[in-house]
């Protein structure tokens, strides 16, 4: 018998096998459903927080290098790295003059603040001094009004620019710009909005912030200080190479002597990605793992439906047999009649997935169910179609002609 | 005996000295001791005997459902006590017609797609079954009812319909088990009627039943006890036959 005719009657077989017992071909197919739905919406979370990472990292810069006392996630304790020297405004000099590969760079400072415009009041804002070069560092955009200009930056002006948080709760129907707020207890006039940008990692919010001159924020909150310089590669290719000569320049100015170790971190956004990929790489290896426990669950009991199908089927079996139908006839009647329940059971769940993931896309994460994952989806459900229906299969394939007609 | 009626005639099954034994548990039990006997083409033959005598079994090795323990057996000259299952599923496709007590036909699928079954498993074509299919029905008078399932069926359709699913391979033998046995008396001796139609146009039947009236329509009647074949002979219909061709010769 041709293969592909065998098959096509084994799905008509099948379609009137499933139809023929509807209920329990569902109960059959929902052990597939829920774990392809559970397998997908693993994917598919993974995939956003992928996505939701990668856009919160992204105001960090992939080609920004932060020189700070602080390593980020440094394995020594906090207390080694608050103890080391801070970095001046004299080492942030040298470097700037010295430093052949950076594209621009700043020197930054912050503390938080509690901040009031006539009886409004936000606590905790954070307030950040740095220089005119901060916007380019980090490349973000105005919403409304300006950045700090050179002059101001270095004459130490009175002006501020905000987040879109402040912006929100001060000035909600009036424009912020020329205003003046109170930093602690000192007036700032507000010259410019600073585009919305999120928070990092969902930890704390970039727009709950006021950048001032770094020079007045040294007068007013105190110098004594350690400063991040922030540092613009340019490319992401050259980072490596602006890494090694910052290095080696804050090496001289720190006067650290030859063999010693640094005693300051050059941070950049690798440093987030490799630590959040070990993580995610972990919850992705556990997540399938338990997921897909429940997919080996649910193709267990498509066996146990498959085992009574056969066994209610023995009759049937023995008059094909009969009339000529061969081992291997049979074996792909029972096989493809699992693979139909499994694919059912699969596609239902990416039915059911789908537009969860869509909903997880609008209100959760920013995601979307890559087509890879239906792809995947769909052929593991074949394949545990074809585990499930391999045994009970096998096991008609070899009854006894004989002995089944006279099953009752 | 038979070879007063089947002397010119072709040599369709060859039995030489069928055994088969069942060991259940320590116990041994020979169904068949040794059934040495030819079957020849157009014979209409009654397969009679008693409950235990072995003549299941022996139907069963006939309709290449099941192989003897020892002995040899040649269907149209092909030895097929020494095939596997595959080969004997190929042989009852090809060479068997079955016909049961109970029918059983597939219970989901209509009259057509019964009927279509054997010639599914033979590899033919769609529109080649379906016409060869239409035609078995319409030989066995069901033209109207070809789209009908089994239970939307008489005892009496079923059994045709059966009958059309042996007939549609062109077999060698029909094989009926007790066609008869879950009918009335009337429906009964309408299918052996038209069973004795098929044995007219050229078809060779082997009827297994223990019931002496339908052994009647047969030419032949070989009785089984205790797996032995106990007596062959020509019935009383076999008889005339024969000496009609005489006549005739």
């Amino acid at each position: 018998m041709n293969f592909l005719l065998e098959i096509k009657e084994n799905l008509l077989i099948s379609y009137k096998a499933i139809t023929a017992n509807k209920l329990r071909s569902f109960l059959a197919t929902l052990g597939i459903v829920i774990g392809i739905t559970s397998v997908t919406l693993m994917q598919t979370a993974i995939e956003g927080i992928n996505r939701a990472f990668e856009k919160s990292i992204s105001a960090v810069g992939a080609d920004v290098l932060y020189v700070q006392k602080f390593e980020w996630f440094g394995k020594e304790d906090w207390s080694f790295y608050r103890n080391r020297k801070d970095l001046t405004m004299a080492q942030y000099d040298f470097l700037k003059k010295n430093s052949q590969t950076a594209v621009v760079m700043c020197p930054s400072v912050g503390t938080n603040k509690v901040i009031k415009y006539n009886d409004l009041v936000l606590e905790n804002v954070f307030v950040v001094g740095t220089t005119d070069e901060y916007q380019l560092t980090f490349g973000s955009n105005m919403e409304d009004g300006r950045f700090i200009t050179k002059k101001e930056s270095d004459g130490g002006y009175p002006v501020c620019v905000i987040g879109t948080d402040i912006k929100n709760a001060f000035f909600e129907n009036t424009d912020p710009i020329g205003k003046t707020i109170k930093v602690g207890s000192y007036s700032f006039r507000i010259i410019g909005v600073v585009e919305k940008q999120g928070s990092l990692l969902g930890l704390f919010s970039l727009d709950n912030r006021i950048i001032v001159p770094i020079e007045r924020f040294y007068r007013l909150f105190g110098g004594k200080r350690s400063l991040s310089i922030n540092i613009k590669a340019g490319d992401v290719k050259n980072v490596d190479e602006t890494k090694e000569e910052v290095t080696s320049i804050m090496r001289k100015a720190r006067k650290i002597p030859v063999g010693d170790k640094n005693d300051f971190g050059v941070n950049q956004q690798e440093a987030f990605k490799t630590t959040f990929e070990s993580l995610t790489s972990l919850i992705k290896i556990i997540g399938t793992l338990i997921t897909s426990l429940s997919l080996i669950v649910g193709s267990v009991g498509i066996a146990n439906i498959m085992f009574v199908s056969v066994k209610e089927r023995t009759k049937e079996i023995g008059i094909r047999k009969a009339i000529g139908a061969k081992r291997r006839t049979i074996l792909y009647q029972f096989l493809i009649e699992s693979c139909t329940i499994c694919l059912l059971g699969g596609l239902i769940g990416i039915m059911i997935s789908f537009p969860i993931s869509l909903i997880i896309n609008a209100y959760v994460l920013p995601t979307a169910m890559p087509l890879w994952v239906i792809i995947l989806g769909l052929f593991v459900s074949l394949i545990f179609g074809v585990m499930a229906g391999f045994f009970p299969a096998y096991n008609a394939s070899k009854m006894d002609p004989v002995e089944s007609l006279r099953y009752e | 005996m038979e070879n007063n009626i089947s002397q010119e005639r072709k040599v369709l099954i060859e039995l030489k000295e069928i055994i088969k034994l069942y060991i259940m548990g320590t116990e041994e039990l020979y169904a068949l001791k040794g059934i040495t006997s030819n079957i020849y083409k157009k014979d209409y033959l009654a397969i009679m005997g008693p409950s235990g005598s072995g003549k299941s079994t022996l139907m069963n090795i006939i309709g290449c459902l099941d192989s003897p323990t020892s002995g040899e057996y040649h269907l149209n000259g092909k030895n097929v006590s020494e095939m596997d299952d595959d080969e004997l599923a190929e042989i009852r496709n090809i060479e068997i017609g079955f016909v049961f007590q109970t029918f059983n036909l597939l219970a989901r699928s209509d009259a057509l797609h019964n009927v279509e079954l054997p010639l599914i498993y033979r590899g033919i074509s769609k529109a080649d079954r379906i016409e060869r299919a239409e035609e078995a029905l319409f030989n066995v008078g069901l033209q109207d009812r070809m789209k009908h399932k089994p239970n939307e069926l008489s005892g009496g359709q079923r059994q045709r319909v059966a009958i059309a699913r042996a007939l549609v391979n062109n077999p060698s033998i029909i094989l009926a088990d007790e066609p008869t046995g879950n009918l009335d008396s009337k429906t009964g001796e309408e299918i052996m009627a038209l069973l004795e139609e098929l044995n007219r146009k050229g078809n060779t039947i082997i009827i297994v039943t223990h019931e002496e009236e339908i052994a009647h329509h047969a030419h032949r009647v070989m009785k089984i006890r205790d797996g032995l074949i106990e007596s062959d002979t020509l019935s009383d219909k076999g008889i005339k036959i024969k000496q009609q061709s005489e006549i005739l010769l």
